[in-house]
This record gives structure tokens, sequence and C-alpha cells, in this order.
């Protein structure tokens, strides 16, 4: 029970995920413990099926765990109904995605506050349009594309669609930013600017981060990192040498069901 | 806020869809011009069913007729007086008519009305349909002098004018005859000696008839060698002094249809080719009203045509003064002098009802005491204003059977936009957008198109409408068939009416199908799972 993780702000408890195919069951997610802690940059590493895209939908509320539960922010959002799912979705968390995913109809501006559109009645965004756009134009600053604020995805290249979801991700002014292969697309040189902008909302704005990727070298540029393998956590290390490196090779989780209070108080 | 951006931009960007609401335009065009058209057409039909008819009939089969209408309609006020408005007697007889056109004799059968002028046009739109601009303000059974339909082309010549030259032209005529009959005979005598039949019967085609009014009448044509006057002279009475010159026999008012015969001339255009007209005199054969009918023969002067539209009207009804008629017929009492009709004609109130009317009445004279045939015009033109509904009803049917598979381009298109969505649909749900705001993207979307579609339809089908005169006139010219042929219609232009509640109903039908096909794949939209949805290539 370390002190460091005592209040994490998201945290998986005991998840166990399969999907069935032709009635055959085919586990994802074997009984997974992770949580994140306030404030840090964290990896989800590991090669495609290993199940970290399974538990960042799982942790995005995008769909629901077959056991376990996923806390955010000391209350658990797993099992709230529909609604509540959504408004923890809009409000809670900011998700990036590998494909950018953007609303090919809509510009730059509208892509950015589509969450707070979404959030809103007609009325209601009317009522705080000019706030709105004017935090999305600020947004959009931030990622450094205002002078493309019209310009429809169709006419951006991968980076600058990237830099667009993520303006889109802070509108709500998020907690938590899940970001699934968020250069996974993207050439080296663009995916290095990306990071360094995730890494930039995490230290300047205390953001935390988790980043889903299958590249140990993006991995690594996170504060910690979590490994999975096969539908289970296998190992965790952080990359900071300063803080508490002798963990980073040994802190592996037992294959079965290890209670989620160890694999967070390991770290 | 999304889901109004999102679809009015799909409605803009998706140019799929907006083919797909085409048939919905185009159907909503046709429902409007159709049902603009058939109101029309009904609107005018029932003007012209019931320009004649009064709102009740009365009719007694009796060839006697009822006896003392005043009676009766005392007797029909006090029992339904509240809803008359107005109220009429007349006489109904079948009757031949016979016209002399060029030597030959014309028969028709028409239904001789005696009419009382006074009265008749508060129950019916009689006058209106006279040719005479005077007649139509007041019926006159006296000969008008001319200036019968003068806007009306190719009519020929009426009234006294025309009266006094045929007249005249037949004297000369007839002069010149018995001059050439008179050598003729003069040469046969010389060359045989042996007498001919003369060409009296021959040159004159009306039947045989002995009244002396008609042998004085029919002058010139029958007249065998001298004028009728000369002629007059021997047979002697009232037909001594008739000089067809300056006087008429008891006025007729023709309907059109029964003397007249329309035709295409060689380029086409629709001629109306007249066997008689104001200023000839015909002849009406008709049975009396006593216990043993007798035909009577009689011979009347037209003094007007009738025209309302309805052929049915035009061609079967012929109509004199009712005193006249009651008189020919022998309808009046010689002792008490109450005279009798066959048919009472009503005019309601605006908004009486009419059945209720009609039932009240049946009741008073009930069927089997009286032998007296109560009804609305509406029984009379049943069968056909029956048609004219059902044709409106299949013909509604039919066309939103249209807009409906127009409904199914628009489900058809609507999954399709829907799968092509996925991804979109995937990112706002994970955005938060709750299945219920995806769903109502794709309504509103089907909504959006289904007022555009129809909007569009409206203002089509509106101005169709509008110029549907013109349209069809180009028609014509392109395809050199005549759309809306005058011999068949009696409508110069197409009558059209545009209702505001018919337009509404119509759009908003098509607008709840382009909806209702929107409904399943907004639901597939909305159930969609959000990680499938993402994961969508």
């Amino acid at each position: 029970m370390s002190s460091t993780l005592t209040n994490p702000i998201l945290q998986a408890r005991g998840i166990r995920k399969s999907y069935y195919k032709n009635h055959i069951e085919l586990p994802v997610l074997r009984g997974v413990d992770v949580a994140f802690a306030r404030g840090e940059m964290s990896a989800l590493v590991g090669r495609s099926g290993s199940g970290k895209s399974t538990l960042m939908h799982l942790l995005a509320t995008l769909d629901q765990p077959d056991e376990g539960e996923v806390w955010f922010d000391g209350q658990r959002v797993d099992n709230l109904p529909r609604r509540g799912r959504d408004q923890y979705r809009n409000r809670e968390i900011g998700i990036i995605f590998q494909f950018y995913h953007l609303l090919p109809e809509l510009s730059a501006l509208e892509n950015v506050l589509a969450p707070a559109m979404i959030s809103r009645s007609v009325l209601g965004y009317f009522r705080q349009r000019k706030s709105l756009t004017a935090r999305a134009e600020a947004m959009l600053d931030r990622v450094g594309l205002l002078d493309r604020k019209t310009h429809k995805p169709s006419e951006m290249s991968g980076g600058e669609m990237q830099r667009v979801a993520i303006a889109r991700s802070l509108m709500s002014e998020p907690k938590l930013l899940l970001a699934d292969e968020p250069t996974g697309n993207l050439d080296t040189e663009t995916g290095e600017s990306i990071l360094q902008l995730l890494r930039q909302l995490n230290t300047e704005d205390g953001l935390t981060v988790v980043m889903i990727t299958h590249d140990d070298t993006i991995a690594e540029r996170a504060d910690r990192c979590y490994r999975m393998q096969d539908g289970l956590l296998v190992d965790r290390f952080t990359n900071e040498p300063s803080q508490d490196a002798a963990t980073s090779p040994s802190a592996r989780t037992s294959d079965q069901s290890p209670a989620p209070s160890r694999a967070v108080s390991a770290a | 806020m999304y889901r109004l951006l999102l679809c009015f931009r799909y409605l803009r960007t998706r140019y799929i869809a907006l083919a797909s609401i085409i048939s919905v335009t185009l159907g909503v065009a046709t429902l409007i011009v159709v049902n603009s058209v058939m109101a029309g057409f009904s609107a005018e039909m029932h003007e012209r069913l019931h320009g004649l008819a009064s709102d009740i009939l009365i009719e007694c089969h009796a060839s006697g007729g009822m006896p003392d209408p005043d009676a009766h309609l005392a007797e029909i006020r006090r029992v339904v007086g509240d809803d008359i408005e107005g109220a009429s007697v007349s006489v109904h007889v079948p009757s031949m008519l016979g016209i002399d056109f060029n030597g030959q004799l014309i028969t028709r059968h028409v239904n001789l009305v005696g009419i009382d002028a006074a009265t008749y046009d508060t129950v019916s739109h009689f006058g209106r349909y006279l040719i005479h601009p005077e007649n139509q303000k007041q019926v006159d059974f006296n000969l008008r002098e001319s200036g019968f339909a003068e806007n009306r082309e190719n009519f020929p010549a009426s009234g006294w004018h025309y009266r006094k030259a045929r007249v005249a032209y037949e004297r000369a005529l007839s002069e010149e005859r018995a001059r050439v009959e008179a050598m003729n005979r003069e040469v046969e005598k010389l060359s045989s000696g042996r007498p001919t039949a003369t060409s009296a019967t021959s040159q004159d085609g009306l039947i045989e008839d002995n009244a002396a009014e008609d042998l004085a009448s029919a002058g010139p044509l029958l007249g065998p060698l001298l004028p009728p006057e000369m002629n007059g002279g021997e047979t002697g009475g009232v037909a001594a002094i008739f000089d067809p010159a300056t006087e008429q026999y008891p006025g007729i008012i023709l309907g059109i249809s029964t003397c007249s015969n329309k035709l295409r001339d060689d380029a086409g255009n629709v001629r109306d080719h007249y066997y008689c007209r104001p200023g000839d005199d015909v002849r009406m054969m008709f049975p009396s009203a006593s216990e043993n009918p007798k035909v009577l023969n009689q011979k009347f002067t037209v003094v007007d045509l009738y025209e309302s539209g309805m052929s049915e009207y035009d061609s079967t009804f012929a109509f004199v003064r009712l005193d006249q008629l009651q008189e020919f017929r022998g309808m009046i009492d010689p002792i008490s002098g109450v005279k009798s009709v066959t048919t009472i004609q009503l005019k309601l109130v605006e908004g009486a009802d009419l059945n209720a009317v009609r039932d009240a009445l049946r009741k008073r004279f009930p069927p089997d005491t009286f032998a007296y045939s109560i009804q609305t015009w509406r029984d009379m033109q049943g069968p056909l204003l029956a048609a004219v509904r059902l044709e409106t009803t299949i013909l509604n049917i039919l066309l939103f059977l249209i807009i409906a598979v127009a409904g199914f381009g628009i489900l058809a298109t609507f999954f399709m936009i829907v799968v092509e969505k996925t991804r979109d649909i995937g990112t706002l749900k994970a955005l938060g957008a709750s299945g219920s705001g995806v769903m109502s993207i794709f309504l509103s979307y089907g909504l959006l198109l289904g007022i555009v579609g129809s909007g569009v339809g409206l203002l089509g089908g509106i101005l169709f409408v509008d110029n549907i005169n013109e349209i069809a006139g180009v028609i014509e010219r392109i395809t050199g068939q005549e759309v809306f042929d005058p011999t068949v219609y009696y409508f110069t232009e197409i009558p059209t009416i545009l209702n505001p509640f018919t337009l509404a109903w119509v759009m908003a039908g098509a607008v709840a199908i382009a909806t209702a096909a929107s409904v399943l794949p907004a639901m597939r939209a909305a159930r969609m799972h959000p990680v499938t949805a993402l994961r969508f290539e």
C-alpha cells in the first residue's frame, strides 16, 4: 500500500472481458488491475491483441467489463447508467484516437466545439456560444492551428488532424486524457511533435495522460509504463531513473487474479 | 446542437439523399396538381349540377301532376319553413322536339319544363346560363331584337333581325319557286298535258299537322303558292293574321345541345353548328294531362339558348312559360281554375341540412299515399358525385403509394448513409453523445429531407397548377394532341382549386413518410456499439 497511488485518478480493478465468436469464448482481459496516478503521463504498452485497446475502451466506458470495476476520481463509473457514462466521457475525460476520428463535415473549429455542443441543448449552446467559441479558439491556438480553424479535416495533414483531435479532447476541461496510439498513424517526426504536445499538456496543465501504444520507444517517453500481454498486466516500470528505479524490471503481477491493492501498492 | 449542425451539413453534402427524395418531390407535386384539378373539376361539376337542380326536388309522377301548388307550398313551409329560402313550381313533361333544318326534320327527345320565370331563378341558376345578356338578368320569353352571345365566336345572327331576314328570304324563295313551278307546269302541260305532283310536301320537312295556326305559321315552307297572309285569309281564325316577320309563337328556351352539334372543322378548331337559333320556330309534341292523353303538337319560337356546360342538362331541357304549358296540357281545372304542377323545387338557406329537410318532407308526404318522389340534388346526381369522389380517393391513395415507394428509397439511402457514417457515430458516442441524440440526428435529417423534398414539390405543384393551361398549350403544340378536348369537356380551360387544407395534409403526409423511413436507419445508428463503430473501416 504505497502512498503514491492511494488516490489514483483512474483505476481498474479485476477487469475481465471476453468476446464471443460462434459461442466460443475469447478472453481478451483476464483480470487486470491497474491504477493511474494523478498528474502523471503513463503508457500502456503491448503488442496488438494484448488487450490494451480493450482496456482503454473499458476505462473510457465505451464498453462494459464482464467482471471488475472502473473507478474514476473516487467514483465507480463502469456501472453508471448510460446517461452518466455519456457525461463521464463528455466532461471528465478526453479521448484521442489513432485515426483522429474528426467529423469530416465539420471544420476544425466546429470539431473542437463538438463536445460542448453535445453536452448542451440548442438554446444552452447559443447562450454560451461566444465563450465556447473563444475557448475552442484558445484550444486550437494551444495546438498551433488557430489559422486553420475553418479548414475541413480533408484539407489537413495527419499531424494537424491529430492536433485538432487533441484540441477537441481538451474542450471540456478534462482531468484525464486517454490516447489510443496517438502517433500510430503518423511519421516519426510528426509523432514526436504530438508526443511533445501531450507532454507539454501534462507538465504545464497538470493533465493526467494515459497513452496506449505498441511502440516501446514511445512508451519510454512516459513517466510510467505498464506492459500488457495476453490480457494481463505483466510488467510495470518507471522510466525516470530518479524515481524508484529498482521496481521497473521486477514488479510483476501474478497471473491469477492479483488483488488490486497489490498491483497498485507495488508502484 | 450538434444534431442540427450535423443534419444540416449532411443535407448539404449528401447529394445522393437529395436524389432519393426527388420521388417525394414528384409525388407531392403530382398530388397537388391532381387534387387541385380534381377539386376544380368537381367544384365546376357541382356548380353545374346544382345550377339547374335545386336543393330539393319534389316530383309528382302522375301525368296530371299535383293540384293546387300553393296549398302544397304552404304545407311545405309549415313543415320545414325555417330552412327554405326560395320555392318554385314547374311542370315537367317528356316531349319531342322537332326542328326543321334544311328541309329535314330533326327530332330530339327533350324534357319540356314549364317554369315560372319570376321564381325559378330563386331555386336554381337558370338565368345565368342563358346566352342573351339581358335574359341573364331577367328571363323574357319574348324574342329579343338581337345581341345574342356577342362574345361568342361563330354564333349565327339571331333574334328579330334574323327572323325578319329569314322570312323575307323564304318568301322571296317560295315566290321564285312558285314562278318556276308555274313555268314548269306550263311546259309540262304543253309537252304531255299530264299533271305532276307538286313539290310542296317535299319542300316541307315538318311533319304534317292540321292545326290551323301551324298551317299558317309554317307559311313560306308549307305555303304552296301564296304568301301566308293571303293563305291565312282562306283558313281564317287567329292564324289568319300571324305574320312570322312580326309575330312569334310562345317563347321557348332550348338547351344548346338539343339544337347544335360540336364538330371540328378542317383546321381542327371546334365549332358549333346550330340547327336552329333564337328567332327560328320549332315544334314540340307532348302528351296532354287528361285521363286519355293525346299528343299535343305546338309550335314555339326559340327565344334563347341555354348552356350550363353539363351535357346532360344541355341536351335534355327545353323551357317554356309555366302558364302557357299548363294551358296547353289542360292542367287548369276549367271549373275551379286550380292549376296543377308536376314539380316543386326548393332552395334551402345556407347551411341547412339537405337530408333532414328531405326526410321531413318524406314523412309529411309518405310515398305510399302520395306518388311523389322527394330528392335532394345530391340524390339525383349521387352516382356521378360518388364516382368523382371515388376517383379522387383512388388517385390520392395511388399517389401516396408513390411517395411510400419513395420512402423505401429514403430508407435504403439512409441505411447507406448510416453505414458510411459508422465511424462518425462511434466518435460522437465517444465524445458523450447519447444513443437518442445520434438517433435524432438521422430522424431530423429525414424530417429535413422530407420538408425540403415536399417543399420543392409543393412549389412545383403550385406553379404547375397556376400555369396549367399554358402547360397544356405547350404539350398540345409539341404532341399535336389536344390535352383537353373541348368537344368532350365543356371547359375552355382547366379548372383548378388550390385548397390550403389539401396542401397542408399532402405536405404533412409526405414529411411523415420521409421521417418514418428514417426511423429504422436512425435506430440502427442509435444502437450501434461505440467500440464496433470506432473500429469500423
